[in-house]
């Protein structure tokens, strides 16, 4: 299932972000997120849900699986920054860094694109896609449901 | 049987706001140097040390800084949590002194973050561009989040659920910079306005310029020993009366409740250790790194129920004479803030309880309490001191 379609954003300068450096328990997150799966992880003993990934899962030290998010969330709590004087976020202008809620249950933080930052609200819905670096990562983003 | 009772003896603080002439294990000697001035005790007498190091992160902190000042110690903590270390520090110091590990405990911290880093620490973002991020973190460099964003996503949760609103927060820097106004050192002096806050630049909604903290050098050092040394020292001592400490996450992604911190845990521990009530405190010296985290900290140590911080705060308590005096050295959002304001909490508090504070003495000032925030608001600690042996 492809629930993040892949974008083309040149003006979010996604390649000239500080990247991920997948490792052993990561690597999997960002290969799938490349092929256009989002997937946390479920504990095979207690059922909880988690991201980000770990070896095991923090509630009761069980074996973990990855499971396919749906794509779909609500904002759970945002902030516009408006100063960062980081490259490349200082040539962005107002941009939206925002904890996103899965429908699953785990959040993810992330930006939210595809909006006037004044327009965000707790409880947005949003719709997880994706940005290309190269063929073996991807970076997962947010926009409002409805913009889809 | 000799009294063990952990108290207070010294503080001292280095040179503040502004300090090119020193580095940073030079703002923990000149701060060990005028706490032990303070104390009356001679330097051999030190047999325990505590440091978080300072502005440059390292792993050998606590180890570095007692080659530096030349500690002899048979007790050692290098916990390093941010700016609550020295909460955390107070908490593992009554428990060493009590056992008998050691007698008389420093700590010691310093900074020159202003003089090397300058002032826009909180908006420079973590990483360079392009570098590979590991770890945990690896899940939040690419979104270019700022140490101010972490408490924003805070503060908007807040206003969410409970309809705190930009007035009630700005009442708190207010409050704060009235007692800077006190306090000739303050990096920022000039009376503010709730209408200031409000009006000053947006840095990451909806935290204005006047929400955030200051970014200062500093130091300062802590001698902790027992009621039985202390007992013809110079100061009347300070009781430790209860110190407790607790986390919730590290990574702000992590943090369970946005609108919670732990001390939600170790608040009320930390009295309950104490033997005191919140009606019993006098002054309150919490960790204002952002408006917010003094919002959150008085809900969650139970000044006023959850969610009902922004009216209790907006009531003009905190300020000079009222009920509930916060941060009266002028805090972390209009005084001192080198990165890890912590151990400044504490010797306010001690100030204030030897009723040493000038002008911006509480009157009576018998319990006094002080709340670190360290991380994201992640490791936090709480400190409840008392006016003499207790």
């Amino acid at each position: 299932m492809n629930v993040l379609q892949l974008a083309d954003a040149p003006e979010l300068h996604v390649d000239a972000r500080p990247l991920p450096a997948p490792d052993h328990t990561s690597a999997p997150f960002w290969a799938l997120a490349a092929a256009g799966s989002l997937v946390f992880q479920r504990c095979t003993a207690c059922g909880a849900a988690q991201f980000y990934p770990r070896p095991l899962c923090i509630l009761c030290a069980g074996a973990v699986e990855w499971e396919e998010a749906s794509g779909e969330g609500t904002v759970h709590t945002f902030t516009v920054v408006r100063q960062n004087l980081a490259p490349p976020f200082g040539d962005l202008g107002p941009y939206v860094v925002a904890m996103v809620e899965l429908a699953e249950g785990p959040r993810m933080l992330s930006n939210l694109t595809h909006v006037e930052p004044d327009d965000v609200r707790v409880g947005l819905p949003v719709t997880a896609y994706a940005v290309r670096v190269d063929d073996e990562l991807a970076i997962p983003f947010w926009r409002p449901s409805e913009a889809r | 049987m000799a009294d063990r009772t952990p108290v207070i003896v010294g503080v001292g603080l280095s040179d503040y706001p502004v300090a090119p002439h020193l580095d940073e294990p030079q703002h923990h000697a000149l701060a060990m140097q005028r706490a032990l001035a303070d104390s009356g005790l001679r330097k051999d007498e030190i047999d325990g040390y505590m440091c978080a190091g300072g502005g440059t992160p390292s792993v050998d902190a606590a180890a570095s800084m007692a080659e530096y000042l030349g500690i002899r110690h048979r007790w050692l903590d290098g916990t390093m949590t941010g700016g609550s270390a020295f909460e955390y520090f107070t908490q593992h110091a009554v428990a060493a002194i009590g056992k008998g590990l050691c007698d008389t405990v420093l700590m010691t911290y310093g900074s020159d973050f202003l003089s090397r880093l300058g002032r826009t620490l909180g908006t420079k973002g973590f990483r360079g561009a392009g570098e590979r991020t590991p770890g945990p973190a690896q899940f939040e460099a690419p979104y270019g989040n700022v140490l101010v964003g972490n408490y924003a996503m805070v503060a908007q949760r807040h206003m969410a659920e409970f309809g705190t609103t930009s007035e009630q927060l700005a009442e708190i820097a207010v409050a704060v910079r009235q007692h800077a106004e006190m306090n000739p050192l303050a990096r920022y002096r000039d009376p503010i306005t709730v209408d200031d806050v409000l009006g000053s630049r947006m840095v990451a909604d909806p935290l204005h310029l006047l929400d955030c903290c200051a970014v200062t050098d500093g130091g300062g050092a802590v001698i902790i020993t027992t009621a039985e040394r202390a007992r013809d020292l110079p100061h009347v001592p300070v009781s430790v009366l209860g110190a407790a400490a607790a986390q919730t996450h590290w990574n702000i992604s992590q943090l369970p409740d946005f609108t919670r911190s732990a001390v939600a845990t170790c608040g009320p521990e930390a009295l309950a250790m104490a033997g005191v009530t919140v009606a019993d405190i006098d002054t309150v010296q919490l960790y204002d790194s952002f408006t917010i985290t003094v919002l959150v900290i008085l809900e969650d140590m139970g000044f006023c129920a959850k969610g009902e911080g922004g009216p209790f705060v907006a009531s003009g308590l905190l300020r000079p004479g009222g009920a509930l005096p916060l941060n009266t050295d002028g805090g972390g959002l209009s005084s001192c803030h080198p990165g890890m304001r912590g151990i400044f909490l504490l010797i306010e508090a001690v100030r204030q309880l030897r009723h040493d504070a000038g002008e911006a003495q509480v009157p009576g000032c018998e319990v006094a309490l002080a709340v670190g925030s360290g991380g994201m608001m992640s490791c936090m600690g709480a400190v409840v001191l008392g006016r003499g042996v207790r």
